[in-house]
């Protein structure tokens, strides 16, 4: 049997070394050389996906060599969510590397070799099986964005890039002592057979909470999210697409892979913790969205919202909420990619951010108004885009947990309809705010070839969710397993708007 | 056979470097500096001589218990060695730049690793001592080795005065031990010290001043201070040796006088190691901020990693002591790599490369060498997937599986303190725009050498992990018997 995992995630390491140390490495080969690779993984990713098969629980692809014992294992293996997760890596790649096609002239052959590494250090988090192989992709991924957003960043490149490392070094390195402290109690790595061991009730809360400093950051959720509009803003536009696109599932996939299975009781009795933070991401982090001036930033805070709404599905414990949160996973990665990809269209020609010397654009870019118009809609999370089916399913599974909580994030829906109908109109009604504005020409064929593949798998999770939703459908049900009949934290019965939800003090899992 | 033959293929590996630093030096003295070059080489070939033999000969006790040899003391010489014939091979380059060229380098340097194999392989306070002095002795002479310039001058005064004293507390402190227990023997302070129930006051104290003294050679806060100021001001192969093998052979001797004589009184000097440990990452990780001197900072990189190794004795197991070990092998790839890049490199007006700034754009002009650079700062700051994060991993492994939490929140939250210097270093690199143009001056050797080091940091260098932990595994059981 082929070894596709561990291919996936070797070739776009030896492509970045071959980039680099190849004599001769000029510009356009490194771009041939990272478009080649990428798509080449493209395509690997699509044949896991077609080989996966949607029936078993269990993990698949399953790869395991004793390369680094005593302390870790060379264990890969997929279930739905994983690979889900890796297609989107794989399928946004190729799309950034031709985004940075014209716009980096700057040291290309490193700018490609860190991109394939990013490529690397993705798959790895996603496929890795050993608990401290996640770890070591997990934390790896650092280097080369700290690199991507410092070399190629914008003007405070600096200040973000070091904001970005040590944010997320510190919030990882207190999972890692939890890590260590688990992988002491439980006598093994294997990620699942530590998701199958009952910690200590006690010591579940303390290893929850080390866990969730370091997801709490990627997510990012409130008060913890400062790192991601500096980050987010300086980074080139590629960096931006595999920051909002990837790296931010990082933290939602690490609740779903090890906060929920292995410290059920801990989740059930923090839900009030994640769900307060939520809440607060939610309104406060659209009403920042609706004063910004600058259009990365806009979008950063509205990713902000938009994982409070994947962190609050998570934590509603039960199936529609959890397959919600990850069906708004992917989503976001496809849309909030998208809108910073539209960004970069016009910061090409233009040079700016600032909204307001925008205007007008659907008089002289009628193509590019008409799609910024369709990533918008699918922000705001209008039916028929996959934006709808995942905050509709993250709200049902959140109405049976906290009536509450849902009420305060229904609300984050308005707010983002209002920030984001309103940088449209600013941005592509109105008049344009300069002659160099008028001027600005429409979408080239590189930058439609960029766009149309996301807008058509946004259109398809928006009609037909299901293929996305079937390889992941037996993974969610052992997640739910898991946490069914824990005990949830009590909320005060005069907090509760039905009573119905006041008296279910157990998670039930299944929808009545 | 008479028992000092036996001791006498027991001690092969020092005796090896005895015969052959007493010959190199007649040589030198006959051929004079020219000699500088060969005896390099020859000093070299001693040392990976006495390796080899390290590794065949027979373990044991000789000399009536003064020394022995087991695999703790081979893991560790083995380090020594070659950490000693690298920092031999790196400063050619840097000597046919300088007038400060010596034939004595080679030949100190070889007295300075005899030193250190008797102070690893002392199983008597005594031969303990012996060994230290001489490590010291040599050390101080090289600091000063550059006597035409002031600081280097200047720096070797600040180490002879300072460590005559760390020797003298030393000293004090195995006065003590001895009239509280009646013995120098490693094993004869064990055996009365567990059967002895209520310890008197005067042992405990006799332990304080012995760590001390241990404590200024390995430049653990708080007995630090001499080591930013001794690093920047002696020549950088002599700072590169310093921040390698000695560090190696102190804390290998600190961990045998902790484990063996005083295993009994763990739970005293644990506290001890504790505060030595948690105290030298947080000051080196915060007293590392502000520097501009690129071996200044390595001075406080080399004080944060001491505090890192130590949490491994501070967990007082096996799986702490093998830790630390590795710890140490990585710790001293790490730093010897960094120190070759800053030999490696001068600037267009001829001045070696001393500031940070110095540095500015290395990556546009030298990739390949500011990569390697950039492998190393990420390796010491224990980013994974590179190799310097799994000995922190082991470390902090061996003190959560003590139940010692504390000490490693403290340890990674330093950690993450530190890598903010690093990531400067990374930054100059990287990030801002070429200032001096720099030149790189070294030898094939020296490049050879750090495209190796770099190799071993980088992940490539975690297949050595199997290895590696095996054997310092197997170095630590023999400390812990049964």
């Amino acid at each position: 049997m082929i070894p596709i995992l561990s291919l996936m995630i070797m070739l776009p390491v030896v492509s970045a070394l071959a980039i680099v140390m190849l004599p001769g490495g000029d510009a356009g080969r490194a771009r041939l050389i990272a478009l080649v690779t990428t798509l080449i993984e493209f395509v690997l990713g699509c044949w896991l996906w077609a080989g996966f098969d949607n029936g078993g629980a269990a993990f698949q692809f399953v790869e395991k060599l004793d390369l680094f014992a005593p302390y870790l294992n060379w264990h890969l293996g997929i279930d739905g969510i994983a690979l889900m997760l890796i297609l989107l890596s794989v399928f946004l790649m190729p799309l950034c590397i031709l985004a940075s096609w014209e716009s980096v002239q700057k040291r290309v052959p490193e700018y490609m070799a860190a991109f394939l590494l990013m490529e690397t250090l993705m798959i790895g988090t996603f496929a890795a099986r050993d608990l401290f192989l996640f770890y070591l992709f997990f934390e790896g991924g650092l280097i080369p964005m700290f690199l991507i957003i410092g070399i190629w960043g914008g003007g405070r490149r600096i200040y973000a890039s070091y904001k970005f490392f040590l944010y997320t070094l510190l919030g990882s390195v207190l999972m890692l002592i939890a890590m260590l402290y688990m992988v002491g109690v439980a006598g093994t790595t294997d990620i699942g057979a530590l998701s199958r061991f009952n910690f200590d009730k006690g010591a579940q809360t303390w290893l929850f909470l080390a866990f969730f400093a370091s997801f709490a950051v990627k997510m990012p959720m409130w008060p913890v999210h400062t790192w991601l509009p500096d980050a987010h803003v300086e980074a080139p536009t590629a960096g931006s697409v595999i920051l909002a696109g990837v790296l931010l599932k990082l933290g939602g996939y690490g609740f779903v892979r090890f906060s929920l299975p292995m410290f059920p009781d801990a989740s059930a009795q923090l839900i009030w913790l994640v769900f307060a933070l939520s809440m607060v991401a939610v309104v406060y982090a659209s009403l920042v969205a609706l004063v910004q001036a600058d259009m990365k930033k806009l979008i950063a805070y509205s990713s902000v919202a938009h994982m409070a709404f994947v962190t609050a599905g998570l934590f509603a414990l039960n199936t529609q909420g959890i397959e919600g949160s990850l069906l708004m996973m992917l989503s976001h990665g496809l849309v909030s990619g998208a809108l910073f990809l539209c960004v970069g269209v016009i910061y090409d020609r233009l040079h700016t951010r600032e909204i307001a010397r925008y205007g007008g654009l659907a008089n002289n870019m009628p193509r590019y108004a008409l799609l910024l118009m369709f990533f918008t809609m699918a922000s705001v999370g209008l039916p028929a885009t996959s934006g709808f089916v995942a905050e509709f399913l993250v709200l049902i599974g959140l109405f049976q947990t906290s009536t509450w909580a849902t009420f305060v994030m229904t609300t984050g829906i308005i707010l983002g309809a209002a920030y984001m109908l309103w940088l449209y109109r600013r941005v592509v009604f109105g008049a344009a705010a300069g002659e160099d504005t008028r001027a600005m020409p429409d979408l080239s064929a590189r930058e439609l070839t960029i766009l149309v593949p996301i807008g058509l798998a946004v259109l398809w999770m928006g009609v037909y969710p299901a293929s996305f939703q079937r390889p992941m459908k037996p993974a969610i049900a052992a997640i739910v397993a898991r946490t069914s009949g824990r005990e949830l934290a009590t909320v005060p019965t005069w907090l509760t708007l039905t009573p119905g939800a006041a008296k279910a003090a157990t998670v039930t899992g299944t929808p009545k | 056979m008479n028992p000092v033959f036996a001791s006498i293929q027991t001690a092969a590996p020092e005796l090896i470097l005895t015969t052959g630093a007493l010959l190199t030096l007649m040589i030198g003295v006959f051929r004079g500096d020219r000699s500088l070059a060969p005896l390099t080489a020859v000093c070299v070939g001693l040392l990976v001589f006495a390796g080899v033999i390290v590794a065949t000969a027979p373990g044991g006790v000789a000399f009536g218990g003064l020394y022995i040899a087991d695999s703790f003391s081979a893991f560790l010489k083995v380090l020594i060695f070659a950490a000693a014939g690298v920092s031999m091979a790196l400063a050619l380059p840097y000597w046919r730049n300088s007038t400060g060229a010596r034939f004595e380098y080679p030949v100190l340097l070889l007295l300075s690793a005899l030193g250190m194999a008797m102070m690893v392989s002392a199983n008597d306070l005594l031969s303990l001592y012996i060994g230290l002095e001489l490590q010291s002795l040599a050390a101080y002479v090289l600091a000063a080795f550059n006597r035409g310039e002031s600081r280097s001058s200047e720096a070797g005064l600040k180490y002879f005065v300072l460590g005559a004293l760390a020797s003298g507390i030393l000293l004090f402190g195995v006065s003590l031990v001895y009239g509280f227990t009646g013995s120098t023997g490693f094993d004869g302070i064990r055996t009365v010290l567990a059967a002895q129930h209520d310890r008197s006051l005067g042992i405990l104290i006799g332990i304080v001043f012995i760590l001390a003294g241990l404590a200024f050679k390995i430049s653990a806060v708080p007995f630090h201070m001499w080591t930013p100021d001794v690093y920047e001001g002696a020549p950088t192969p002599v700072a590169a040796f310093f921040s390698a093998a000695p560090k190696a052979a102190a804390i290998g001797l600190l961990v045998r006088v902790l484990v063996t004589p005083f295993g009994p009184m763990t739970g005293d000097w644990q506290q001890i190691v504790i505060f030595l440990s948690i105290a030298s990452m947080v000051l080196g990780a915060v007293g590392a901020i502000g520097q501009t001197n690129i071996k200044r900072l390595l001075a406080y990189s080399s004080i944060a990693n001491v505090g890192f190794a130590l949490v491994g004795l501070a967990a007082g197991t096996q799986k702490g002591i093998e830790g630390l070990l590795f710890y140490m092998a990585v710790y001293l790839a790490m730093t010897l790599g960094s120190f070759l890049v800053v030999l490696h490199l001068k600037r267009s007006d001829g001045a070696p490369v001393e500031l940070m700034s110095d540095l500015a754009g290395l990556s546009k002009v030298r990739p390949g060498i500011a990569a390697a650079m950039a492998i190393f700062m990420f390796s010491l700051a224990g980013i994974p997937p590179l190799l310097g994060f799994w000995p922190k991993f082991a470390v902090f492994t061996a003190a959560v599986d003590a139940g010692m939490f504390a000490l490693a929140v403290i340890g990674v939250v330093a950690s993450v303190v530190g890598a903010y210097y690093y990531l400067r270093l990374v930054k100059i690199m990287y990030f801002d725009d070429a200032g001096v143009a720099v030149e790189s001056h070294g030898g094939a050797v020296n490049g050879g050498l750090i495209a190796a080091a770099a190799l071993f940091c980088s992940p490539v260098g975690m297949l050595a992990i199997t290895p590696l932990v095996a054997a310092a595994g197997n170095a630590a059981r023999a400390l812990f018997p049964g």
